[in-house]
């Protein structure tokens, strides 16, 4: 089913017009779900007319499966909605959390690694995908804090999430950048310890230095083009595995579409490339 | 873990800025990457709240506006991470300001703001024909209402605030950027895919504030005289009809006159 996609786009609302008319070979789009989670309205109509035109994924923020609760049902019932309506060829969430006790915190926090917090984050994908009748994609998230109390590295969780649930997993090359240079530990290192077996997806994004602790910190903060490390990392990573759907993020400074473009075109030469299909 | 706070009620209290009562996370608080997550949620919050309310950040300026929505996300931070619709006690929050009692205009740009969010991701609905109601026989205006669209939204103002409000928008034309003390109403519409705006006197909006109570046209037509004796509600009703303010037709659920 996903074989014919190559690289894709998050797509905005105000590319919406450019998305409709694009015909590139490969070429899928991604969207939040939170922000089509309306009654109605041109929103929904915009993107039932993409739909028509481009395969679509949708790439939540706010399942939460990494909090000490299972998701709320009323969330997960207006992703269903979604996922009834736009038949979309992935969906994917997070290993992180954002809501707690009722209040939404838009950002995607941190785990500790703990066997515990397996056995809840499986049981939380579980449910997802039970309700949602489809296996979902979870996605390694960048980070920032040495969180104490970690008993296995985020390659071993997913993979235990991965065979416990049987979801798939989401590979954010940027996200491995960012955490490898915040947290002090080598990306290509992480990248080869990663269960690529279960990978459906890759997002590449751009990230930016703090404002004040510059190259130090580094911020996902998807606001720039992907970084000359992070592609290397990515031909690296898709020369050894063999293609898969692969989508450029751009939720900040978003540049004109055409732009955009020009980066998905990258991403696409990279997976059509002969290292790429001898990998497959 | 210690005395009773759980790692997840501590990690959010420290991103709220209270002390979180959890010595891991008071250690990881102070760490620069922290302050990544606690940026990144309160530029959510903040920017959905600006977002939502261009009419009052250009009335106001940005960074008042942001201040303000800085106050309200920690009064009210949202419960639902769909923030296309994030603030809708903002309108009440901001009357509560010392602000407000200096600028009159401040609530009132907010709440239509709001109300354009309202109309914006409304439920699809049919829009009532005008010539529909041209057709209908006389005996079936007292027994009939115009169902409002379900994007209507109408308001009336002791003075000229939607011209202010439409001055102050990105998105539409024709408005001004001085508050006259003249009356005036607007209905938001969402005819087509885009929200729309139009100004209303006091007939219109009588007219149409009886359709929004389920009465009958008969009862409408004899409210929008009651507001303006000179008045043509037949005129009216066509153009509200026209600007796609009604759905369709239905039983009258309140027919006095």
């Amino acid at each position: 089913m996903t074989h014919s996609l190559t690289a894709g786009l998050g797509l905005k609302p105000i590319h919406f017009p450019h998305a409709l008319a694009a015909s590139a070979a490969g070429l899928w789009f991604e969207v939040h779900p939170e922000n089509y989670m309306v009654a109605g309205g041109p929103r929904l109509a915009w993107l039932d007319r993409v739909r028509s035109a481009h395969p679509l994924s949708l790439h939540g923020v706010a399942l939460s499966l990494a909090a000490e609760a299972p998701p709320a049902p009323d969330h997960l019932a207006r992703l269903k909605v979604l996922i009834d309506r736009f038949e979309p060829v992935l969906v994917s969430e997070h290993l992180a959390w954002s809501t707690w006790r009722g209040v939404y915190y838009p950002d995607l926090l941190p785990v500790a690694r703990t066997q515990a917090a397996l056995r809840r984050v499986t049981d939380n994908v579980q449910r997802v995908q039970d309700a949602l009748g489809r296996a979902i994609a979870v996605e390694n998230p960048a980070h920032y804090l040495p969180l104490a109390g970690h008993e296995m590295d985020e390659a071993a969780f997913l993979d235990g999430l991965a065979r416990r649930s049987g979801c798939r997993l989401l590979l954010d090359v940027a996200n491995v950048f960012v955490a490898a240079n915040n947290l002090g530990f080598d990306p290509a290192a992480c990248l080869a310890s990663f269960p690529v077996e279960h990978v459906a997806e890759i997002h590449l994004a751009g990230h930016m230095p703090d404002p004040e602790f510059g190259g130090a910190l580094l911020i996902d903060s998807h606001s720039t083009p992907v970084a000359p490390a992070v592609w290397a990392l990515y031909a690296g990573l898709v020369g050894r595995i063999g293609p898969r759907p692969t989508l450029i993020e751009r939720d900040e400074d978003i540049p004109a579409f055409g732009d955009l473009i020009a980066e998905r075109e990258r991403a696409h030469r990279i997976l059509a490339a002969p290292a790429a299909r001898r990998a497959a | 873990m210690s005395a009773g706070v759980g790692w997840q009620d501590a990690f959010v209290r420290a991103l709220r800025g209270e002390p979180p009562g959890h010595p891991e996370i008071a250690a990881l608080a102070g760490l620069p990457g922290f302050a990544v997550y606690r940026n990144t949620v309160w530029k959510g919050w903040v920017d959905a709240i600006e977002a939502n309310f261009p009419a009052v950040g250009a009335f106001t300026g940005s960074r008042w506006l942001r201040a303000a929505a800085a106050a309200f996300a920690t009064a009210h931070p949202p419960g639902t991470p769909a923030l296309v619709a994030y603030g809708a006690g903002f309108p009440e929050f901001l009357a509560g300001l010392p602000a407000a009692a200096d600028l009159p205009a401040l609530v009132p740009l907010a709440r239509l703001d709001r109300a354009w969010t309202e109309a914006h991701v409304a439920a699809d609905d049919e829009v009532l024909a005008p010539e529909t109601l041209a057709l209908l026989p006389a005996g079936d205006l007292a027994r009939l209402a115009a169902r409002p669209h379900a994007a209507l939204r109408a308001f009336w103002f002791d003075s000229a605030v939607p011209t202010l409000w439409l001055g102050n928008r990105p998105d539409f034309a024709g408005g001004g950027l001085t508050l006259h003390p003249r009356p005036e109403g607007l209905a938001l519409v969402r005819p087509g895919p885009a929200v729309e705006a139009a100004r209303l006197d006091a007939a219109d909006f009588a007219l149409l504030e009886a359709c929004l109570a389920g009465r009958s046209l008969l009862a409408a037509a004899a409210a929008c005289l009651e507001a303006a004796p000179a008045a043509d509600p037949g005129a009216i009703l066509y153009r509200l009809a026209a600007l796609g303010a009604f759905a369709g037709l239905v039983e009258a659920t309140e027919t006095r006159s």
